[in-house]
């Protein structure tokens, strides 16, 4: 009876140890190994000749004075800054439009679920056709309305822009979803009452809509934040980052520290600068958004 | 003359702006699709060739050329195997959450959306070290056990969602007649969530197949997955469109695949998330 009992009050921790064992072992210890190593100097071909070198905070004051990293720190916030704000009006005004009756909604929904579905190896490949000068399509369309050759992904003031086009074409569908799946979820009652009190379109939207749907708008926004600084797919297929770093966002930055540069502890330095800029603006936004519950 | 009534206007610009950008969003996977079957010359002309006979010819050369049927065959083990694992493991953490409160609400959303933060980028050093020093580096199942980690919080947090819509009266009857805790969950359990199932196997299957830099790093010539295989080629001199599309419309199969068969469950996974915090 014991026995039984014992492992009824364990049977929880049993359900999750396989759980626990995996982040354990493949998240929590290399994010932990990760930041050990942000304090060490340690290079690509030292790894199996040297034990790594302790330089206590050196990377710290080195990398806050890097101007490359001040740069992709530029172009990282520059790059979420302006999908976020495109992709959330956007996506809330194609919301607002499909909301009512619409026809074919399923048709709509489902073309919109496709490009969140394709890789981003994938987008990145269509994407630099797209983009490509002499035959690309974009550069076709606007030769059309009389717009002159643009060298889309091989000018620094250009190559940003186009990887941000190319971020809202793949992010505004989702954003687009999760707003009309949260307008749904407004009570009829709250706007037939808001009908019968004569309010017009825009009162009902600002003062009934928007404030129920003030925590899923937070939540959306967070979600995209965090994707938009994890993804680095599409710029390392169309343009590595380049030309020079202007569309080099932290990411790719790491990345190419690590396995171009080979110095393992700066780039770990680098990642933790990033989960902490993660951090701050993912808790800024969901206080931000955050509703007072009375 | 007749005017059409205020509301019918409306109506008319509503449907029309959703069919554009509908159009938009359509339009480049149609390019890819168009360019994986024009012939090599057609790709590169200008103006674009829109009437044109398909030909198999570059998907023809890309399974003959190089290891791609193997780099398929990578791709096909370590998403379905990643599911699996995902599947099992996840599902098991999930009932522990749901049926034993121990843990808060609040603590298990909070971790949910802190795993879910962490970068592939900041994963891929640790892991390349930690993966060497264990001889894991360059298998498939070093790859496996680093996208099943990736995964699993999602999983989790989808299947936590549809075991809490079953009663529990369910469960507490199997108990009385005697069913283990682990029957239970086999038994009953599984069976009832397997919409849940359904929704977090697209969505695993979604970031094993589709991962690139992590395979990047962990993999090498024999054990490389299929987007990595693609960037390989875009590095190549010369970029050979045709067989490049093709490869990527290859790679974009399942997606299409998913989305045509399970809109449903894919919009549920995507809100998931967002709309039941």
């Amino acid at each position: 009876m014991n026995v039984k009992r014992f492992l009824t009050r364990f049977t929880p921790y049993l359900f999750l140890a396989p759980a626990i064992f995996i982040f354990g072992f493949a998240l929590f210890y290399p994010v932990f190994y990760g930041i050990t190593l942000s304090f060490f100097q340690w290079g690509m071909r030292d790894m199996y000749a040297k034990a790594p070198l302790f330089v206590g905070l050196k990377n710290y004051i080195e990398i806050s004075q890097s101007p490359y990293f001040l740069t992709s720190l530029r172009v990282t916030s520059i790059f979420i800054g302006v999908t976020m704000v495109a992709e959330l009006s956007i996506g809330m005004a194609l919301a607002l439009l499909a909301e009512r009756k619409t026809r074919g909604l399923h048709i709509f929904r489902t073309i919109f679920i496709l490009p969140i579905m394709i890789a981003p190896v994938v987008v990145g490949v269509i994407w630099r056709y797209l983009y490509n000068p002499t035959y690309g399509l974009i550069n076709y369309f606007l030769g059309i309305v009389g717009i002159k050759q643009i060298m889309w992904l091989s000018q620094s003031h250009t190559a940003l822009a186009s990887i941000i086009i190319t971020d809202i074409w793949q992010w505004t569908p989702f954003v687009f979803l999760i707003l009309l799946g949260g307008l749904q979820t407004v009570p009829n009652e709250v706007i037939e009452a808001s009908v019968m009190d004569r309010a017009n379109y825009f009162q009902r939207l600002i003062h009934i809509k928007l404030p129920i749907m003030k925590p899923i708008i937070g939540i959306t926004v967070v979600l995209r934040l965090i994707d938009a600084m994890r993804g680095l797919v599409v710029m390392f297929i169309m343009t590595f980052g380049g030309p020079g770093l202007s569309t080099e966002v932290l990411s790719l930055h790491i990345y190419k520290t690590a396995f171009v540069g080979q110095r393992l502890g700066r780039a770990s330095t680098i990642s933790v600068f990033l989960i902490l800029y993660m951090l701050i603006v993912a808790f800024g936004v969901l206080r931000i958004f955050r509703t007072e519950r009375r | 003359m007749k005017v059409l009534p205020k509301g019918d206007v409306a109506n008319i610009s509503r449907y029309v702006t959703l069919i554009v950008v509908s159009i938009i969003v359509l339009f480049p996977i149609y390019v890819m699709i168009a360019t994986s079957y024009k012939a090599r010359v057609q790709t590169f002309s200008m103006p674009p060739v829109w009437l044109f006979t398909p030909t198999l010819k570059h998907y023809e050369a890309v399974i003959v050329k190089g290891h791609f049927v193997r780099y398929l065959l990578n791709s096909i083990v370590v998403a379905t195997s990643t599911v699996f694992i995902s599947i099992i493991v996840g599902g098991f953490a999930a009932y522990g959450l749901v049926r034993f409160a121990f843990l808060g609400k609040r603590v298990v959303s909070t971790a949910t959306l802190l795993l879910r933060m962490v970068p592939p980028a900041v994963m891929i050093i640790p892991l390349y070290i930690l993966w060497t020093k264990l001889g894991i580096m360059n298998t498939r199942t070093g790859l496996i056990l680093a996208y099943v980690a990736l995964s699993l919080s999602f999983t989790i947090w989808i299947l936590r969602s549809f075991m809490m819509e079953i009663p529990v009266e369910i469960e507490e009857s199997a108990l009385i007649d005697g069913c283990s805790e682990l029957d239970i969950f086999f038994r009953i359990i599984l069976p009832l969530i397997k919409p849940g199932i359904a929704v977090a196997s697209i969505f695993v299957f979604r970031i094993a197949w589709n991962e690139f830099i992590i395979s990047l790093i962990l993999t090498n010539r024999y054990t490389r997955t299929l987007p990595v295989a693609i960037s390989m080629c875009m590095t190549e001199l010369g970029v050979q469109w045709g067989e490049i599309t093709a490869i990527a419309v290859i790679v974009a199969l399942p997606a299409f695949i998913f989305t045509f068969f399970s809109a449903r469950s894919i919009i549920r996974g995507l809100t998931a998330g967002a709309v039941k915090g």
